[in-house]
């Protein structure tokens, strides 16, 4: 039965795999999310966890379904008007996937915080919707103490609004969609340089030389260069212009001295504006060098190990390098030239990861903890792993909300620059904390029946001033704007509501997987006009 | 995304109290009700118009797989084989009292026009971009134009959107409007295809295996008698043990049953979220169309969610002289001594036509002569002899009109001829 499930699991969730793995997918399935109330934005991105397989959900929500949850939720239905509403959104998402387990606390985490605040130190991450300030300034600082990560989410009107708040994420595996191979040709390693001299392009027939990938053309055109050029490579447009023409000599020509149509060689010749950059250590990496989480205690976590690993790889083995990543492109090149040109690349890539693995078991020792022969073969996998990624690393810290909040640490600098124009998405960040300080003084949200619109603009713009005020926020909010926030009377369109579903889920899937990079910190939405913003507060 | 294409009615002022609860409409009805800043000029608010999108036809031409599980939140894995129009019109209709979804399990390209003028607002989550380009050739076709000018009511608004991974767009388009899915083509470039000579006899990597075993492997022997189905489990195990033959006569790793089963298929990842973010973008422009409440997208919103959450939206310019949209006659320059297997080169190979495999038909003495035709065996065998022909020796002169028919479009595309010297 064991195998029958798994088999039935990679059919079904192939299109997801072939994202984020075996490895990623493994992630999910232990995994234990907390929704904060049911409403359409909750069950939209839980929606988007329990289909791909997170291993667990837990609802929060102390509210009875009403006719107007119905109205936009799908799932809920007007049976369940009267019962809880975690209860009912859990019977609806739960049948959406028989491999999730699906839970539910009929209260409020107001009531939870009061009882039992560590009931959300169970959670993989908490995602909070549609929570009055109050509520989720609480719940922040307790999941930021507890390091547990926090996605508040809120659809109102024709807004979306998405808050991340955890301390510290790392990423080992974040995919850049346009990332530069790493060929080493500046200063080739030795293997590299025995392989490009083991061809002599000026001896080989045409066949050959016609099937010679553009790596090895390029490389022994640059040793040429670099003997004529004392030992400089080409930099600017100028010099590279010349070194293409360089190469361009080199294509064979037949005997009324017409050149051939030897495609490697236009592939070279198109490759040369990138394939000669320095292989600098990024300097997103040589900031993560010089964190002091690299002073690796007993309690580090294992990114930070492997991180240290690899800067002291660098520093030795490497010789001021990352481990070779040891990918290259196709290229037009017989079957052989190209398979040993590549397993060049890949041995040395196993190598430095190796080394990296060694230096990670000593550092590991240096703190007391032994490496059994699983470790070590673990290890060794994640090394090399972390040796194809050693150049996208990513640390995503996200400040805490009552940093956010906090009138002394307040991000003034990017709420005002934002404001120069008076019509970014920073002007709804500003009308939802306007809002929610409505909320706290008249118990209730603008605008909610018709009667009360008009005087409502009055009382929101009177909140919207006091905020301004409080945090010394030179910047001025268009009357519009109050207006429509109270004409929205805090309803919540499912249109909405499952946009951010979607793009809430999926920052939960990385910040669940540690793959991909999460915002950082403040998402803004606006159906409207169909653009959004991401705001560092 | 699912295959389907959703035509969608507004029943606008029926009030069918039934099936309606108190407060079923509360976070709609706002936006109908008032007034407000940054509604369409055109907008008049009224406490009549609402109701939800009652009657909506669904055209799918697939069955439910269980790979569509991950996401298609409609279907169930009881629901496995059964088709995907009538599976979600059941959900639907069952969840949503009061809305009434028709099923269509039928190819788009079943219906005629007949079928689509019923329809105030057409919505498509189509997995090809040939589907894409019939769809809007077909509302094109629907237009009507008095003394050269557009009539406004035979306009019917197309929303478009695709995933891709984490990638996704979403557009809205009016036909003789706004930019349409030919104005834009050169946005999707063409499929990239494996050389020949490299899966023939210079492999390199574990897809030149695949491609290999499939290509030319399979209909040599003829493996389980017929064509190669990408859905058998038993076809994609012999591509994948033929492609492992063949990787290690080469030495090349990484060949795997899933890698298999992608290149056969082209499968593209596919996650729920992406699809939710890219269905409700394109279903706030339904709203926003159907109640007149705010101005719809102008036109195209991109998406991505690798780095963070990025969107950018633009405005896509119609194309002067679209093959689809512009009423401009399509020039065709060749010289009379080009030969028509030129012709036919650029018809399909030409960035803004892209076509499949056009057919060529034209009139000589006043009858109606097919030059070239390739989807009917009898025909293809016959005119195959013109491609070499000169276009002086096929007896065409200059500024003779050619009539091409292509899967991209349901019309024929009117193209004129310009010889060159």
């Amino acid at each position: 039965i064991m195998a029958a499930t798994k088999a039935s699991k990679e059919q079904k969730y192939d299109r997801q795999l072939r994202l984020w793995g075996d490895h990623g997918q493994e992630s999910l399935e232990n995994a234990h999310v907390c929704l904060i109330n049911a409403t359409a934005t909750g069950t939209e991105i839980l929606k988007n966890l329990v289909l791909p397989g997170i291993g667990a959900f837990t609802i929060v929500d102390g509210h009875t379904v009403s006719g107007e949850d119905v109205g936009n939720n799908f799932f809920l239905s007007n049976n369940s008007i009267g019962k809880n509403r975690a209860q009912a959104a859990t019977e609806l998402l739960q049948e959406l996937n028989s491999d999730v387990s699906g839970n539910f606390v009929e209260e409020s985490p107001d009531k939870l915080l009061d009882n039992d605040p560590e009931f959300f130190h169970r959670f993989t991450i908490v995602i909070g919707v549609q929570l009055p300030e109050s509520t989720c300034l609480r719940l922040g600082s307790v999941l930021w103490s507890a390091s547990v990560p926090f996605l508040v989410c809120k659809s109102y009107g024709l807004i979306g609004y998405m808050r991340l708040a955890v301390q510290e994420h790392t990423v080992i595996e974040s995919h850049p969609d346009n990332a530069l191979e790493d060929l080493r040709l500046y200063q080739p390693f030795a293997e590299f340089k025995n392989h490009i001299q083991s061809y002599d392009l000026d001896s080989m027939d045409k066949k050959d030389h016609s099937h010679t990938p553009w790596i090895i053309i390029v490389a022994k055109h640059l040793e040429k260069w670099l003997s004529e050029h004392n030992c400089q490579p080409p930099k600017n447009y100028k010099e590279k212009e010349a070194f293409r023409q360089f190469i361009r000599e080199g294509i064979l020509k037949n005997e009324n001295g017409v050149p051939e149509d030897e495609e490697n060689f236009e592939e070279a010749i198109k490759n040369v504006n990138t394939a000669l950059n320095p292989t600098k250590i990024p300097s997103a990496v040589e900031d993560l060098f010089n964190c002091e989480q690299c002073n690796i205690t007993s309690q580090s976590p294992s990114f930070w190990v492997m991180l240290q690993a690899v800067k002291e790889f660098a520093l030795k083995e490497g010789n001021g390098s990352l481990p070779v990543r040891g990918t290259i492109p196709d290229m037009i090149a017989d079957s052989q030239k190209f398979i040993n040109l590549q397993n060049v690349y890949r041995e040395k890539a196993m190598q430095d990861a190796a080394a990296v693995s060694k230096h990670v078991e000593r550092l590991l020792q240096s703190v007391g903890k032994v490496c059994c022969s699983h470790c070590i073969a673990n290890c060794k996998h994640l090394c090399w792993r972390l040796g194809k990624n050693a150049f996208f690393l990513r640390v995503v810290r996200c400040r805490s909300l009552a940093e956010e909040y906090s009138v002394d640490s307040v991000n003034k600098d990017e709420i005002t620059s934002s404001m120069d124009n008076p019509d970014s998405e920073m002007v709804f960040y500003l009308m939802f904390r306007a809002v929610d300080r409505f909320y706290q003084q008249h118990s209730r949200y603008p605008g909610v029946y018709n009667y009360q619109v008009e005087d409502d603009i009055s009382k929101l713009k009177l909140c919207v001033n006091s905020l301004l005020q409080e945090y010394s926020l030179n910047v001025n909010i268009k009357d519009d704007y109050i207006h429509e926030f109270c004409r929205y009377g805090a309803a919540e369109p499912h249109t909405v509501a499952a946009f951010l579903g979607g793009s809430a889920a999926q920052e939960a899937i990385k910040i669940i997987s540690h793959q991909f990079v999460p915002f950082n910190n403040t998402f803004i939405y606006n159906a409207m006009s169909q653009t959004s913003a991401t705001l560092q507060l | 995304m699912a295959d389907a294409e959703e035509p969608m009615a507004v029943d606008g002022g029926h009030r069918d109290g039934g099936c309606d609860w108190d407060g079923r409409w509360n976070h709609v009805k706002k936006f109908l009700e008032r007034p407000g800043p940054f509604t369409h000029p055109d907008f008049e608010p009224s406490t009549e118009a609402l109701s939800g999108f009652r009657l909506i036809h669904v055209v799918d031409m697939d069955t439910i797989d269980v790979s569509n599980l991950n996401r298609q939140f409609l279907f169930r894995s009881k629901d496995v084989g059964r088709p995907k129009a009538e599976v979600a019109a059941d959900f639907i209709n069952s969840r949503i009292p009061g809305c009434k979804v028709v099923p269509h399990f039928k190819k788009i390209q079943d219906f005629d026009d007949s079928f689509y003028r019923q329809f105030h607002i057409i919505v498509c989550g189509l997995d090809s971009i040939i589907a894409r380009r019939w769809m809007n050739g077909m509302l094109i076709s629907l237009l009507s134009y008095e003394d050269g000018v557009l009539d406004p009511s035979s306009i019917i608004p197309l929303i478009d959107g695709g995933t891709e991974g984490l990638k996704g767009n979403a557009r809205v388009i009016l036909p003789g409007m706004t930019a349409c899915i030919d104005c834009t083509l050169e946005l999707y470039p063409p499929q990239i295809n494996f050389p020949m000579c490299t899966i023939a006899s210079m492999p390199r990597l574990p897809e030149h295996c695949i491609e290999y075993a499939r290509i030319l492997q399979w209909p040599k022997e003829k493996a389980f008698g017929g064509n190669l189905d990408g859905d058998n489990p038993e076809h994609i195990q012999w591509v994948f043990e033929r492609a492992q033959e063949r990787a290690a006569e080469f030495n090349i790793t990484g060949v795997t049953y899933r890698l298999t089963q992608g290149v056969v298929k082209r499968i593209i990842p596919a996650v729920a979220s992406t699809n939710a973010v890219i269905a409700a973008a394109c279903a706030t422009e339904v709203f926003k169309i159907a109640t007149s409440a705010y101005i719809p997208l102008n036109n195209y919103m991109v998406f991505n969610d690798v780095d963070g959450l990025y969107t950018y939206t633009f405005e896509a310019e119609r194309k002067e002289n679209c093959s689809a949209c512009s009423q401009v006659p399509q020039d065709l320059q060749f010289s009379p001594s080009a030969k028509l297997q030129e012709v036919l080169e650029y018809l399909t190979e030409n960035a803004s036509l892209q076509m499949k495999s056009p057919a060529i038909t034209t009139t000589l003495e006043g009858k109606n002569k097919t030059l070239y035709l390739q989807s009917v065996k009898s025909i293809e065998e016959r005119t195959r002899p013109n491609l070499c022909k000169t276009l002086k020796e096929l007896g065409l002169s200059d500024g003779q009109e050619l009539a091409v028919a292509d899967v991209t479009t349901p019309q024929t595309v009117l193209f004129k001829l310009n010889f060159t010297t």
